[in-house]
């Protein structure tokens, strides 16, 4: 079954066309000496037989309740954002590379950037990236052009998946990261002002940060700005109904993750990430970017815009190589906002961090264990626990909750540490249980 | 049409929330919370439905016309791959990485671990990870293993070589790994100018990264000599995977002497392209590149599926997690419905519709190589060029007539170019039908030129002013 339409006559009325005695010959401009010597693979199935194999794989999975974060969260995903991203007109095209038959992706993207600006408190965004991670490894290259320095530092409560990207990316370039231990689940200031010279390109902060605690980054950028560097950080979109807005803290690029706006988890992609600026760094953004205009009769339309600085003009010269980015991805966080809307991303936001304080409150008063940190947080929070975070975590795992992320393998001496998550998906007697086993875990 | 915004009504609620069934919690301290909502539409749930149907219905799509993009491999995507992700639980990415957590996520370990499994047997290399989110991703992930290479025996060396037929995202990508591009012409044949490519080879250079066949659809007979001259000073050999579907069963790059590969599984592997993305760009390498794979690997250890914990050698993570896995799910399902020969029809189907194409219409536009070609043909409207008529009035005259056009101005060393790939999936009647239009394009370039300048004429907008978009730089509704 291969979705081949030509019939045994097609086949020979096109090669008679064509002048060809078979298909093989088609092939005649590969040598011999050049053909697969190997093409070992199961005979194909039928949809009925696919779809028995394709379940009793999927069967093997075993699904737990998650009180679990580090970046990717079980919200809620609106019905209508299935239906209408599902629309095969949005689906099954592909970058709007023609504007006048695309006016349906370069609209929806338009809003979808009008959206992300509103929401971050930006003026301008591009059409998104890939993940939340890679946004802010483009960030930090874009923040390195704008500056022309060399110089990052990084606040270590920034996710250590996200940090690990950065100097993934980073590796081969001449560029110098210093990365600044946090204290107490928060950002060390002392330590951060020590470090930040005008030789720094940038200072990376994520908000709420890893261990959940939510700052204000105002003071942070004032002291960027004074010494030339910008202020990148990366945000928790659903934090926005209720955490002031990176721009308003005096961000110069804010990035994150788009999961948690109308992407399932999926183990893990695809989601999409977005990156957002002030309209004087517009030039320098990576990726692709939609802009209004109008045509020949005055009317508005949506194009591709500033393609100069991307890869299939600029080639080695372009701000970053990405082509096929997440745009259904994207599409669905658009979905997802308009779905929510003004007033329900505040309640929205309240519910997640009711449900959490409630937690939280729970949480922390069972014997032995107690919060990392009084600062205020969102929707995650970090217990420290009498005993090592990561045996707890495995005995509620055993009985399907997912209690949180044991943070021994990411931070020195935080085995005992473990980040809380609560949605607005888990219920309170679902966290009430939580409460209970882990009690009976210590 | 209205934005969404436009269409926004104060007060008005889409979405139900639940109740709270916890008390409320105190209020963030004033400096830490949101001084005035974000400006979001607020729309009922009709709206919104009615809007992005609406707004759905002007766009060219594949289930809704042909779509020869060439390059781009727009395939049908069938319906029984889409829903096949849906019996996957869906868990969270760090469910895995908790103690214990492997065993209960062992359906989606096992295949990402498959799906590697199965792209290294059709592309002839000893491991694949699916990690990378697109192809260009997956480019930049394979320089960055080959950086890692050289560096592991002392020396990352400084240069990348590509042919100028290449896509832009190769000198891209390599230049983000810091390295300095050096562009080979093509020779009067279409290939890379081996004379060129020799003269230029030496031992600072790092890779050589080819598409084969190329972005003219053809196949380059000296790809092996290629990969010897650049062994011979240990640079390794790159293949951009963009056009695999040209030799499905016929071709391994890993035969033919290639050490790390990237393929498009939103290409050859049948994923939805959805208006732009999500792509994936699983990379391929030889065994001796292993090492340096991005982490966490997922591997198979007595029997279960497990994340390699110790990767002294690795690049790191290029993503969040383990990568696009809804759309690796897809193309694990597409490779295990078609099989071995529905994959070899696949590129047979894919050439014979290609070389169709180009017999059908070489009469009428010029042909700037004129040898068989692999799954796309190239095309260059010079001819037309002649009165006026540009590639880009042929391709608005193809929406006029309900197709979408093919990439036109790529590649960049044939003037005017007009590059088709119907694809397998495309019928000759449709191809027929297309060709016969094309036709009508080449005819009207001579008796009626500035119909072509007129055209698009039947879609929502007419030709639009991209200088002005350009200008204005209006790429946000406002105020705000």
């Amino acid at each position: 079954m291969s979705f081949c339409p030509n019939t045994p006559e097609d086949v020979r009325e096109m090669l008679a066309a064509i002048g060809a005695a078979s298909v093989d010959e088609l092939f005649a401009p590969i040598p011999a000496e050049l053909r697969a010597k190997s093409f070992d693979l199961p005979e194909g199935v039928s949809e009925q037989e696919l779809r028995r194999q394709m379940q009793e794989l999927a069967r093997t999975d075993r699904t737990v309740t998650p009180f679990i974060g580090g970046g990717y969260y079980d919200h809620h995903v609106p019905a209508a954002v299935d239906h209408l991203s599902g629309r095969a007109e949005f689906y099954t095209a592909y970058t709007p590379y023609q504007p006048e038959c695309s006016q349906g992706t370069l609209q929806a993207l338009f809003e979808y950037q009008t959206a992300i600006c509103r929401l971050t408190g930006m003026e301008v965004s591009n059409a998104s990236l890939y993940d939340g991670g890679t946004a802010l490894a483009e960030a930090a290259m874009m923040a390195l052009r704008i500056t022309g320095r060399n110089r990052l530092l990084i606040d270590g409560s920034v996710s250590p998946f996200a940090r690990e990207i950065v100097r993934t990316y980073l590796r081969n370039l001449d560029v110098e990261i210093v990365e600044i231990a946090p204290k107490d689940g928060a950002i060390d200031r002392n330590a951060l002002a020590a470090h930040l010279t005008d030789r720094t390109a940038a200072v990376i902060f994520q908000n709420p940060n890893f261990f959940g605690t939510v700052e204000d980054l105002s003071d942070l950028a004032e002291a960027a700005h004074a010494k030339g560097a910008l202020l990148v950080a990366s945000v928790y979109p659903i934090s926005l109904g209720l955490v002031q807005s990176p721009g308003a803290m005096g961000a110069d690029i804010v990035v994150g993750d788009g999961q948690s706006l109308g992407n399932p988890l999926s183990f893990g992609g695809p989601s999409f990430g977005f990156i957002a600026t002030v309209k004087k760094y517009i030039r320098n953004l990576p990726g692709r970017i939609i802009g209004e205009t109008v045509d020949r009769n005055g009317r508005r339309g949506f194009v591709l815009t500033l393609q100069a600085r991307e890869q299939h003009i600029k080639r080695h010269k372009a701000t970053s190589n990405i082509c096929s980015n997440q745009s259904l991805c994207a599409l669905r966080g658009l979905l997802f906002l308009a779905s929510v809307g003004r007033e329900g991303m505040v309640e929205l936001a309240r519910l997640n961090r009711d449900k959490a304080e409630y937690a939280k409150g729970l949480l922390g008063k069972i014997k032995g264990v107690r919060l990392l940190n009084a600062a205020p947080t969102f929707n995650e929070f970090t217990l420290v626990l009498p005993g090592d975070a990561a045996a707890a975590t495995e005995r509620l795992l055993a009985k399907g909750i997912a209690a949180g992320v044991p943070l021994g393998a990411y931070y020195d001496g935080m085995a005992n540490c473990l980040v809380v998550t609560v949605t607005e998906k888990r219920s309170r007697s679902e966290i009430d249980l939580l409460a209970r086993e882990l009690e009976g875990a210590l | 049409m209205k934005l969404i915004f436009e269409k926004s009504v104060a007060g008005r609620r889409g979405l139900k929330l639940p109740v709270a069934d916890v008390p409320r919690a105190a209020e963030l301290p004033e400096n830490l919370a949101r001084k005035e909502p974000a400006g979001l539409p607020e729309v009922s749930e009709l709206d919104l439905v009615r809007h992005y149907t609406n707004l759905s219905r002007r766009n060219f799509s594949v289930d809704t016309n042909f779509y020869p993009l060439g390059s781009c491999t727009m395939k049908y995507n069938a319906k029984i791959i889409e829903d096949t992700t849906a019996f996957f639980a869906g868990s969270h990415p760090m469910t895995p990485l908790l103690p214990g957590g492997e065993a209960l996520t062992q359906g989606s370990l096992a295949l990402i671990h498959g799906l590697g499994g199965l792209l290294s047997e059709i592309t002839g290399m000893d491991e694949v990870t699916c990690q990378p989110l697109a192809g260009a991703h997956g480019e930049m992930t394979g320089i960055m293993l080959i950086a890692a290479y050289h560096r592991a025996k002392g020396n990352r060396k400084k240069y990348v070589i590509v042919p100028d037929s290449s896509h832009g995202t190769n000198p891209a990508s390599a230049a983000m790994v810091g390295y300095e591009i050096i562009t080979i012409p093509s020779a009067p044949y279409g290939d890379m100018d081996l004379d060129a490519f020799r003269a230029a080879m030496n031992g600072e250079v790092a890779a050589v990264m080819m598409t084969c066949p190329n972005t003219l659809g053809l196949f380059n007979p000296h790809i092996r000599e290629i990969c010897d001259i650049a062994h011979e000073h240990d640079a390794l050999m790159y293949y951009d995977g963009a056009n695999l579907n040209a030799i499905l069963g016929k071709v391994r790059p890993g035969d033919v002497g290639f050490d790390v590969i990237h393929v498009n599984l939103h290409k050859t592997f049948g994923t939805p392209h959805g208006g732009g993305g999500p792509g994936s760009g699983p990379v391929g390498v030889k065994k001796g590149l292993i090492p340096f794979l991005p982490g966490p690997r997922v591997v198979q250890q007595d029997g279960a599926f497990a994340l390699e914990r110790e990767q002294p050698e690795s690049i790191g993570r290029v993503a969040n997690f383990f990568g696009n896995f809804g759309v690796m799910a897809k193309a694990f399902a597409y490779i295990l419905m078609l099989g071995r020969e529905g994959l070899i029809e696949v590129s047979e189907q894919a050439v014979l519709n290609a070389n169709y194409m180009m017999s059908r219409l070489k009469g009428h536009f010029d042909l700037p190589y004129e040898k068989s070609c692999m799954h796309e043909c190239v095309f260059s409207a010079s001819r037309q060029l002649k009165n006026g008529v540009h590639a880009i009035d042929i391709a608005k005259y193809l929406i006029d007539r309900g197709y979408h056009p093919p990439t036109v101005y790529f590649p960049l060393n044939v003037k005017e170019a007009i590059m088709i790939e119907p694809t397998e999936t495309e019928s000759k009647e449709t191809m027929d039908a297309f060709i016969a239009v094309m036709k009508e394009a080449a005819e009207m370039a001579e008796k009626n030129p500035a119909a072509l300048h007129e055209a698009p004429v039947t879609m929502p907008v007419s030709r639009l002013d991209e200088t002005k978009a350009a200008r204005e730089q209006n790429v946000c509704f406002g105020p705000w």
